[in-house]
C-alpha cells in the first residue's frame, strides 16, 4: 500500500515536471487582438511593456505598393532569443495581420504577403528576451487590396 | 480538407530555408458579392504550424490581412538531410490542410 502511494507520488512529480511550461511553449491565437479595429488596441492587447525603437529590427516592405492585395513583407533581426514577430498595418480594418511565434531553433527572419486597403504605416514588433522592439515604415498604396 | 500546401525547402550552411504556398481564398468578410449585393463571409487561415521532426519550430497566427493564397517563408537551425518538415493550417471554418516533406 505504502509503496504504491510512493510510486503514485513519484509519477505525480514526474507529470508536474513535464507540465512545467518552458518560456517558448506556444501560446494560443490572440483572437481579441486580431479582431481589434485600431493599432493602439492591438499593441496594448499584445504587448505588456513599452515598445523600443530598434535598428536591430529590419522591416523590408516596398515604399510604393502598386497592388494593395499583395504587399510582400520580410522582418529580420539580429537580436537573440527572438520569441515572436508581428506585423501591423495601421489603416487596415483589422490592423493585426500576422503574429509568428518562434522557437529557440528559429532564425529571426519571417516573410509573408499582406493586404493593404490604403496607404498606411506598417509596423513590426519583435519580442526578444522579454522586451519588445519595433520598426515602422510608411507604405503608399496605389490600388487598394480590400475592394477586390 | 483544404487545398494542398506547396513547400520549397533547402538546407544551406546548417540553416533550413523554407517557403510555403497555401492556396486559400482568404476572404476578409469585407468584400461584397457584385451580383447578389451580399457580403462574402469571412473565410481565412487562422493558424499555421511548422514542425521539424515532430517539434514545433514556428507557429503563425493570421488575421484577415494576409493575402489570398498565402505565402510565407521562415528559417531554422539544426536541419539535416532526411529530416522531416510538416506544415499544417487551420482556417476559421475548421478546415485544415497538412503537408510533410523530407529534406534533401
Amino acid at each position: 500500500m505504502r509503496l504504491q502511494r510512493r510510486a503514485l507520488i513519484r509519477s505525480l512529480i514526474a507529470a508536474a515536471a513535464i507540465l512545467a511550461v518552458p518560456r517558448w511553449l506556444f501560446a494560443s491565437r490572440p483572437d481579441k487582438a486580431f479582431d481589434a479595429d485600431n493599432a493602439d488596441t492591438v499593441i496594448s492587447d499584445l504587448f505588456d511593456s513599452p515598445l523600443i525603437e530598434s535598428d536591430q529590427v529590419t522591416l523590408k516592405v516596398p515604399d510604393i505598393a502598386e497592388n494593395g492585395a499583395v504587399v510582400p513583407v520580410t522582418v529580420s533581426t539580429d537580436l537573440s532569443d527572438v520569441e515572436s514577430i508581428s506585423m501591423i498595418v495601421d489603416n487596415n480594418p483589422t490592423p493585426l495581420v500576422a503574429l509568428f511565434e518562434l522557437s529557440p531553433q528559429s532564425v529571426g527572419e519571417v516573410s509573408v504577403r499582406m493586404k493593404m486597403g490604403e496607404s498606411s504605416v506598417v509596423r513590426t514588433v519583435v519580442k526578444a528576451g522579454g522586451q519588445y522592439y519595433t520598426a515602422s515604415k510608411e507604405v503608399k498604396v496605389t490600388i487598394g487590396g480590400c475592394g477586390g | 480538407m483544404g487545398s494542398p500546401i506547396k513547400i520549397r525547402a533547402k538546407i544551406k550552411d546548417d540553416i533550413a530555408e523554407v517557403k510555403a504556398l497555401m492556396p486559400h481564398p482568404m476572404e476578409s468578410g469585407v468584400r461584397v458579392d457584385a451580383d447578389t449585393g451580399e457580403a462574402i463571409p469571412k473565410h481565412y487561415i487562422q493558424e499555421v504550424v511548422c514542425k521539424h521532426n515532430g517539434n514545433v519550430v514556428t507557429k503563425a497566427f493570421w488575421g484577415t490581412g494576409v493575402s489570398k493564397d498565402p505565402y510565407m517563408a521562415f528559417k531554422f537551425k539544426g536541419a539535416k538531410p532526411g529530416d522531416k518538415l510538416e506544415i499544417s493550417w487551420r482556417d476559421n471554418t475548421g478546415d485544415t490542410s497538412v503537408k510533410e516533406i523530407t529534406f534533401k
